[in-house]
Parts: C-alpha cells; sequence; structure tokens
C-alpha cells in the first residue's frame, strides 16, 4: 500500500519535469521569439514573408501534434537519432518542439510591442545623434515590455499547463504520473495535480503583477 | 555668409513630389517661419534638414559646409549623418518627451551619451554635474524650475512642450526647428510655448519655425517663407509677406487664416 506522502513526493518529482520544460522553453523562446520578430520585420521582403509563413504554420498546427513530429520525423525520415535516445531524447525533442512554438506566440507579441512605440520615440532618438542600438536599449525597450508584460502573462501561464502535453511522447509528467495512480483505482492523486498548477500559476501570476507594479511609475 | 544654405531641395515620396526645388538661406541669429496650409510639404522640409528623410535633389550647407549633396553619395554615410544631425534640433508637434525618463534624463540622456562617446575619442571630460547643471539652467529659462523629477506625464502640454524645447537645447544645435510646437496644444496653453520661443528669438537663437500662428510668426521672425504645394510661392520680410502679399496664392491663404481666427 502506498502511502499519502510518498505518492506527493513522487508527483512532486514529476512536477519538476514539467517545471524544467517550462524554465528551458522560456529561456530559449524568448529570445529566438525577439529574433524571429525582427525577421518578420525585416525590410528585406523575402525574408519577412518567409518568417510570416513559418509563423503562420508554427500558430496554426497543435502543439501536441508538433511534438509529435519533432520526436518522430527523424527516425521516419531515416536522419538518425539526433535527440539520442531513452528518456532525455523524448525530453530534448519535447523541449525543442516547445521552444519553436512558443519563439512564434512571443514573436508576434513582440512584434505588436515593437510597433505599437510611436515612430516618434525613435525619431527623438536619432535627432538627439543616438544611434540605433542606443536607441533601442535607452528608449524602446522598456516601452515595448510594459506594453507587451500583460500578454506576456498570460502566455507564460499558458506555457506551464501546456507542459503537460509532453506525455503524448511519455514523458512523466505529473498528469501522467498521476494516472498510474487512477489505474490503481486511486482517483485523488489526478485531481490534486490541479493544486499544483493552481499554485504556481499563482505565483507566476504574483511575479508579473509585481513587474507591472514596478513599469506603472511611467504611461506609455 | 548665412549659417544655412538649402539649394534646390526635392523630395518625393512615390509618384507625389512634396518638394520642388526649395532654395533658401538663413542667417545666424535670425529667426525664419515657415507658413502655408497643411501638406504643403513644411514637416517634410523640416525633416530633411535633420536627415529624417533623404531628399532625392538638392545640398545643404551649415556655415559654408556641405553636408549634404543628392549627387554625392560620400555625404550620405550613414554614421556622419548622425554627426550632421546636431547641426540641428527638432522640437516635434508631439513632444515625444522619453515617458519612462524623468523631465531631468529626458533633458541630458542624449548628452550624456554624446560626452561618453567623447571622452573615448578625445579624453576630454564633461562631468556629469555640469551636463545636469546646463539641464537645470535651461528648465529654468523655460520656466520650468523644480520639475526636474517630474515625468512627462505628470506635465501638462505645454510644460512638456518646454521640456522638449529644452531637450533639444541641450545639444546645443547651430540652427533649432520647431515643427508647428503649438498645433497639439490646447489654446490656453499655446501662450507659455510662443513665450519661450520668442525669449528665445531674442537671444538670437537661430530658428527654423514652421507655425500656423500668423501672429506670432509676423512678431517673431525676421524673414517669411509662404509654401504651397512644395514650392515657395513668397518670400520676404514680415511686413511684406503679411502687409502687402505680392502673390494671389498667398493672399488667398492669409485671407483664409484671417477668416477663421
Ligand atoms: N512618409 C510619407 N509617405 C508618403 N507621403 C508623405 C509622407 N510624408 C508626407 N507625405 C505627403 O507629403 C505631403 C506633404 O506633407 P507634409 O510635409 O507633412 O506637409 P505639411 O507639414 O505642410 O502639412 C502630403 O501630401 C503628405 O501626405
Ligand atoms: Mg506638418
Amino acid at each position: 500500500m502506498t502511502n499519502v506522502s510518498t505518492i506527493i513526493g513522487r508527483l512532486t518529482d514529476s512536477f519538476g519535469l514539467n517545471l524544467q520544460l517550462f524554465g528551458l522553453t522560456l529561456l530559449f523562446s524568448l529570445p529566438l521569439g525577439l529574433v524571429i520578430a525582427l525577421c518578420a520585420m525585416s525590410r528585406f521582403r523575402p525574408l519577412a514573408l518567409i518568417t510570416k509563413g513559418f509563423v503562420w504554420v508554427i500558430r496554426g498546427t497543435p502543439l501536441m501534434l508538433q511534438v509529435i513530429i519533432i520526436f518522430f520525423a527523424p527516425g521516419l525520415l531515416e536522419l538518425g537519432a539526433p535527440w539520442g535516445s531513452g528518456a532525455s531524447a523524448r525530453f530534448t525533442a519535447a523541449t525543442i518542439a516547445f521552444i519553436i512554438n512558443y519563439a512564434c506566440y512571443f514573436s508576434e507579441i513582440f512584434r505588436g510591442g515593437i510597433q505599437g512605440v510611436p515612430l516618434g520615440q525613435a525619431e527623438a532618438g536619432q535627432v538627439l545623434g543616438m544611434t540605433r542600438s542606443q536607441i533601442f536599449f535607452r528608449v524602446t525597450l522598456l516601452q515595448v515590455i510594459k506594453r507587451i508584460l500583460p500578454a506576456m502573462s498570460n502566455e507564460v501561464i499558458t506555457l506551464i499547463k501546456d507542459t503537460s502535453l509532453a506525455r503524448i511522447i511519455a514523458i512523466k509528467e505529473i498528469i501522467m504520473m498521476a494516472q498510474e495512480y487512477t489505474a490503481q483505482g486511486l482517483i485523488w492523486p489526478l485531481f490534486s495535480t490541479g493544486i499544483f498548477f493552481l499554485v504556481f500559476v499563482g505565483l507566476l501570476t504574483l511575479l508579473f503583477a509585481r513587474m507591472e507594479k514596478k513599469l506603472e511609475y511611467f504611461r506609455v | 555668409m548665412p549659417i544655412l544654405e538649402v539649394s534646390r531641395l526635392s523630395k518625393r515620396f512615390g509618384t507625389a513630389e512634396v518638394l520642388q526645388g526649395i532654395s533658401f538661406t538663413l542667417d545666424k541669429g535670425s529667426a525664419l517661419a515657415i507658413i502655408g496650409s497643411s501638406g504643403s510639404g513644411k514637416t517634410t522640409l523640416l525633416r530633411c534638414l535633420n536627415f529624417l528623410e533623404r531628399p532625392d535633389e538638392g545640398r545643404i550647407s551649415v556655415e559654408g559646409a556641405l553636408l549634404f549633396d543628392a549627387a554625392d553619395p560620400k555625404t550620405q554615410a550613414e554614421k556622419e549623418i548622425r554627426t550632421k544631425r546636431l547641426n540641428f534640433g527638432l522640437v516635434f508637434q508631439a513632444f515625444h518627451l522619453f515617458p519612462q525618463y524623468t523631465v531631468m534624463k529626458n533633458i541630458t540622456l542624449a548628452r550624456e551619451l554624446l560626452e561618453k562617446a567623447r571622452r573615448r575619442d578625445t579624453g576630454v571630460i564633461v562631468t556629469q554635474e555640469q551636463v545636469e547643471a546646463e539641464a537645470r539652467a535651461l528648465l529654468a529659462q523655460m520656466g520650468l524650475s523644480g520639475k526636474e523629477a517630474a515625468y512627462p506625464h505628470e506635465l501638462s502640454g505645454g510644460q512638456q512642450q518646454r521640456v522638449a524645447i529644452a531637450r533639444a537645447l541641450a545639444l546645443k544645435p547651430k540652427i533649432l526647428c520647431f515643427d508647428e510646437p503649438t498645433s497639439a496644444l490646447d489654446p490656453e496653453l499655446t501662450g507659455e510655448v510662443l513665450r519661450v520661443v520668442r525669449d528665445l528669438a531674442k537671444q538670437k537663437t537661430t530658428m527654423v519655425i514652421v507655425t500656423h500662428e500668423m501672429a506670432f510668426a509676423r512678431d517673431v521672425a525676421d524673414h517669411i517663407i509662404f509654401m504651397d504645394e512644395g514650392q515657395i510661392v513668397e518670400e520676404g520680410p514680415p511686413e511684406q509677406v503679411f502687409g502687402a502679399p505680392r502673390e494671389e496664392r498667398t493672399r488667398q491663404f492669409l485671407a483664409r487664416y484671417a477668416n477663421e481666427a
């Protein structure tokens, strides 16, 4: 007979996988998203068009499908085993799919945020003799961050919940773990996974509220 | 010798010829007012002077030095454009203050960055205290002492525009351009901004002022240019352009203003 604390311990451990996927996705998709946004805004039309097409495909298809494709495609196309083997291969494939998917969503948020800053801000910097990078980092960036925080908060909250999709390639994240107990006739572990997400989303909400508060001292 | 010489400046947007061979000169210490109906190319002209637009034809010289020649790519290198810009200052219709910075930082930011680069290149040191002291003096001149720590959104439009003027002056431009500095303001706030510009004129600041305030232009400018459809239709001292316009189009324009006012 498994006792309650053992079960909770194992659920907590598997939630660690959700958190890892969450953290790695954020770490890489934020900068990648910025690059994609800049490409989509490029004055070089072909690059902008290809980028927008790519973003359309990624946002237009289910993340679950993308996870499956990234995991199985190399094998099916006989490209060897770029993700390695075993559990770590599955985790790598899922992480890559998540990074690409979220980078595309973030890129659209960034693009909206950057284009939302009035052109006059950059022009004011220009006539004051500032360089392009000075204008981006000293003038535009903070205004973009302030503008996109609410949308980013939504996306990041969705991300932690999406991490459960990784189970589709047998990654033993928290819900998959809980279902093992359901099979044994125990239903409460499955319900209790909701609490893990609720608590974490609560923390994220507090964090974003704090950042928004920090930027309240000015208006855009 | 005039401080500014603009010669046969032209600018097209697609097929629209927004500026068609604009030529004029400006003497050091004098104020030029440019009037004309909306769409006549006044903003585009100021934007060309500040290198926010690249003219298709023509030349711009300051103090006898050729800054820009549409026929000579050597004068259009991106890196030098940034330095050349500093000959001019521009005050926008919509202020465009940096919202995340205090009034003080709005005025000092660009100057600090420039001084940092200058220290690297020439070893000349201008201290932060010096930069801030100059900014405070400018604020006093704008009638805004005590507003150093305020953020733009805490100020009225008239105050914001005066900060924008101080921000432009902080870089000590040779020629200060104004693009309808009071058009975005409530009528009761235009006076405080016009007063500041008038004081600058008294101190012999070299200025190009695009304005719809005819009484102000007549009063403050040494020279008037009336533009229509991308061309200079008439120019001369205020008494002549306002008192005895020679061109029919000038008369019609001024009559329309007299009716509206
Ligand atoms: N970036 C642009 N692209 C296309 N047309 C423009 C652009 N900027 C200005 N124009 C056009 O040029 C003409 C002159 O504009 P502008 O210089 O703003 O006139 P003004 O300041 O005298 O009202 C207008 O017809 C305007 O529509
Ligand atoms: Mg205009």
